[in-house]
């Protein structure tokens, strides 16, 4: 073979590889991506059906019934709630009045089913999402008692 | 008194640093000896200044000095000795602080070990670990200086993280950090390389032990945080493809790539823009790296956004380094001409491949963890990345370097002969393929992917007995260079074994026990004995205990407990582990239910989860065997050294 041949080859090896990757990129990204919902998003029905997505806030207090290994939860943004069904241990950190996150599925009844609860460590720290979606719905709600007033 | 010490030090080492990024070099170009001679004893001095500076702030925390912001937010008076000194770099300044002082000892080191260098090339690279002193130095003075006091002092400290009260902890981050700042040695070697102008296997041969070096201490690094992880975090997970646990691998796989690819510019002289690029790479992603876990960018991007100071000085910065180096190689790099020629089945091409695959492996690993947080700054909606996407890039782009890897060793430099490879490879392979075919039947279950998990690893330790047969038929003497490289190999082998079995096999389950109460899972049976509250020096705990038998043969007796530690409030699972050759037990206590007169527990059993850390210790293991070999610690003077055939040699810019 001659040298420029082999060049030749070689470039088409690079990006004959590079292509793959892109495809392994896109395919894994496509389907293993969890969107992140508040709950209040969750009550407008913009949860995917079928599909694994996030739900964060506070764990609503008084809200926690364990069975067993069944533990039911309502998580809250402060304005609308959504119910949490989870089977297993939780996390260390998951309490009461504070920050959770869940990944799981939308059940037809309403019902979040979570395959996995994530709190994180420190007494302080609440999760980005979780902290995201509390600001988020009291800055709707402070918009909308702005907006009150002038009816 | 003594904190004020420490800053007074501080700012001296800056100054020290000043001087080391910029007299060494202009005397190098301009040729003024009393300029280059300076860099020796202002590094020395730099190292006295921050060792200082360490030892005044480990001090403050060995004496719960609770009026320096730091001690008060990261100590405790009641937190053992050893956890207090821990706590010295467990804090953001005092990491940072670990970061500049590894960095120090990485240069007294290149000048101890530099003998056989001209003096102007060691100007040059202490010049290039200078500059990166002064950029963390003064990132440290501007925005996280860890002697910042608070007055009134604090009553008591806040507290060290719990997690963070662990033996592997005081461990951990100087190992990771001795890899990630042992990196700027390639990088100041290569940048050192482009403004002299001379870029050979000479150049190659110096860098070489260097980069190993770092690559070891990265390795330890991330197996010791995977182990932390493991074994602290109290759910049995080895990697869970976090940002932070991504920022250490990515440095890692450039780190690996280079290694492989100054293999065939020491020995070959070929690929040395490549060689360059990576080492910048390799140095660029461990400034990220950095960037990613301490401007808190990962916590949260708006976090970033309302304190910017911290994030926006790194980022300056890594724009700086990556942006002037790629700047210089482009100015300096066109001149070099190709290196030794080689055909397609050569070694030099498996090499090349390897590098290839594992430098597009990082792209991948390094779009997860990035794509998340520009969808959030751009405020395009939040997401997440799972492990899922890791893995099924990851794997399939592995896969092709480790079969190359058991190739390499075994194909000749510059044009293999395919038919010898075959030759030597044959049997080795079938049997690689038989065992692996029937491997899986011993664990009572078959899989397509155990099976091809499993062909990798014998794949590899095959290509390594092929190699080694092949090396006492020639009655050459190995050099330990080659010998570590087959272990490093192994140690690969074993890693993917570990792996490959703990993903099959692993098996876990959620209980609720009573006291007598009895659960079984994978052949062993674990009786709940009850629970007994156990004060610690810092933590209260509930101590449970576990009898486990395997056909009614006691196995062991493992105590996991549920930690309130009394600052933070806490709560802390610690598991209990039972560690052997073929499979862990791992048993983590829940929460009392049923009003308290029983417990939930998650048990597992992990066959071979410890040779995912034993093959990550063979690779360094390996890995130092080659950095000592002895062509190394012979001196090599370029000047006296004829060059290679196809050694290049960049014209010199007139000054």
């Amino acid at each position: 073979m001659k040298p420029r041949h082999q060049r030749l080859l070689a470039v088409a090896a690079g990006v004959a590889l590079i292509a793959i990757a892109i495809g392994l990129v896109l395919y894994a990204l496509g389907s293993n991506i969890a969107f992140f919902l508040t709950p209040s998003e969750v009550a407008d029905n913009k949860a995917p059906k079928e599909a694994v997505f996030r739900v964060g806030g506070m764990v609503q207090a008084g809200s926690v019934k364990r069975d067993g290994l069944n533990v039911q939860f309502v998580v809250t943004d402060t304005a609308k709630t959504i119910p949490v069904v989870y089977q297993g241990l939780l996390p260390d950190l998951f309490k009461e009045g504070k920050g959770v996150v869940a990944q799981g599925k939308l059940g037809p009844d309403g019902v979040f089913r979570a395959s996995q609860v994530l709190a994180k460590h420190d007494e302080n720290y609440m999760p980005p999402e979780a902290a995201h979606a509390v600001s988020k719905a009291q800055a709707e709600k402070a918009a909308k008692s702005l907006v009150a007033p002038a009816k | 008194m003594i904190p004020e010490l420490g800053q007074l030090a501080l700012i001296l080492a800056l100054a020290l640093a000043l001087v080391q990024a910029t007299l060494p070099i202009t005397g190098a170009t301009r040729g003024i000896p009393a300029f280059v001679a300076l860099a020796r004893p202002v590094a020395q001095g730099q190292l006295i200044f921050v060792a200082a500076t360490f030892g005044c702030l480990a001090w403050s925390f060995y004496v719960n000095d609770f009026s320096v912001l730091t001690v008060a937010n990261n100590s405790n008076s009641a937190l053992p000795v050893h956890y207090r000194l821990a706590a010295t770099w467990g804090s953001h300044e005092g990491s940072l602080l670990l970061w500049v002082l590894m960095l120090s000892v990485w240069m007294v080191a290149v000048l101890v070990f530099s003998r056989s260098l001209p003096e102007e090339m060691v100007a040059r690279i202490l010049g290039v670990m200078g500059a990166i002193s002064v950029g963390f130095l003064s990132f440290m003075l501007l925005t996280s200086n860890p002697f910042e006091r608070l007055l009134p002092a604090a009553p008591d400290g806040r507290d060290l993280n719990p997690l963070l009260q662990d033996p592997g902890m005081v461990f951990h981050p100087p190992m990771l950090y001795m890899g990630y700042v042992g990196f700027s040695v390639a990088f100041a070697f290569a940048i050192a390389a482009l403004l002299d102008g001379r870029l050979d296997a000479t150049w190659a041969r110096w860098s070489r032990p260097w980069t190993t070096a770092a690559w070891i201490f990265l390795t330890l690094g991330i197996a010791l945080g995977s182990w932390w992880a493991y074994y602290e975090l109290g759910w049995g997970g080895w990697w869970f493809w976090d940002p932070v646990e991504n920022a250490s691998f990515m440095p890692w796989l450039a780190g690996t790539a280079l290694i492989h690819s100054l293999a065939v510019t020491e020995k070959r002289g070929a690929f040395k823009s490549w060689t360059v690029l990576l080492a910048i790479l390799a140095f660029s992603l461990s400034l990220l790296g950095t960037f990613l876990v301490r401007s808190g960018v990962l916590t949260s991007v708006h976090a970033f956004a309302t304190d910017p100071r911290r994030g926006v000085f790194i980022l300056a910065f890594l724009a700086l380094v990556i942006g002037g180096s790629l700047t210089l190689y482009a100015w300096r790099m066109k001149k070099v001409a190709p290196g030794g020629r080689f055909e397609l089945l050569s070694r030099e091409s498996m090499l090349l491949a390897n590098s290839v695959l594992m430098l597009v492996a990082c792209a991948a690993v390094m779009l997860g963890t990035l794509y998340p947080l520009f969808l959030d700054a751009l405020g395009l909606g939040k997401i997440s990345v799972g492990p899922p996407y890791f893995e099924s890039v990851f794997a399939p782009l592995m896969a092709p370097a480790v079969l190359l890897a058991a190739l390499g060793p075994l194909v000749a430099w510059r044009k293999g002969d395919a038919a010898e490879l075959a030759k030597r490879m044959r049997w080795a392979a079938v049997a690689a393929l038989v065992l692996s075919l029937f491997a899986p039947l011993l664990f009572g279950r078959w899989a397509l992917l155990t099976t091809f998990g499993l062909f990798l690893s014998f794949w590899i330790f095959a290509g390594v007995f092929a190699a080694l047969l092949a090396r006492y038929r020639t009655r050459v003497k190995p050099t330990s260079a080659f010998a570590g490289m087959l272990l490093a190999h192994a140690g690969v082998g074993v890693f993917i074994l570990g792996v490959t079995l703990v993903k099959s096999y692993e098996a876990e389950r959620d209980v609720q026990l009573a006291p007598g109460g009895t659960a079984e899972l994978g052949g062993y049976v674990f009786r709940f004995e009850g629970v007994q509250e156990v004060r610690g020096p810092n933590y209260q705990a509930a101590r449970g205990t576990f009898i486990v038998t395997r056909d009614g043969k006691p196995v062991a007796r493992m105590e996991p407990e549920k930690r309130i530690y009394r600052v933070q409030k806490n709560a802390m699972t610690e598991a209990a582990i039972d560690s052997g050759l073929t499979r862990d037990l791992y048993v983590s206590l829940g929460e009392p239910v049923a009003n308290g007169n029983a417990w939930t527990a998650k048990l597992q059993v992990k066959p071979f989860v410890d040779w995912i850390w034993g093959g990550c210790l063979l690779m360094a293991l390996g890995g130092l065997l080659a950095a000592a070999d002895r062509r190394y610690r012979v001196p090599v003077r370029r000047r006296e050294v004829p060059p290679p055939a196809d050694a290049t040699v960049i014209r010199r810019e007139p000054a």
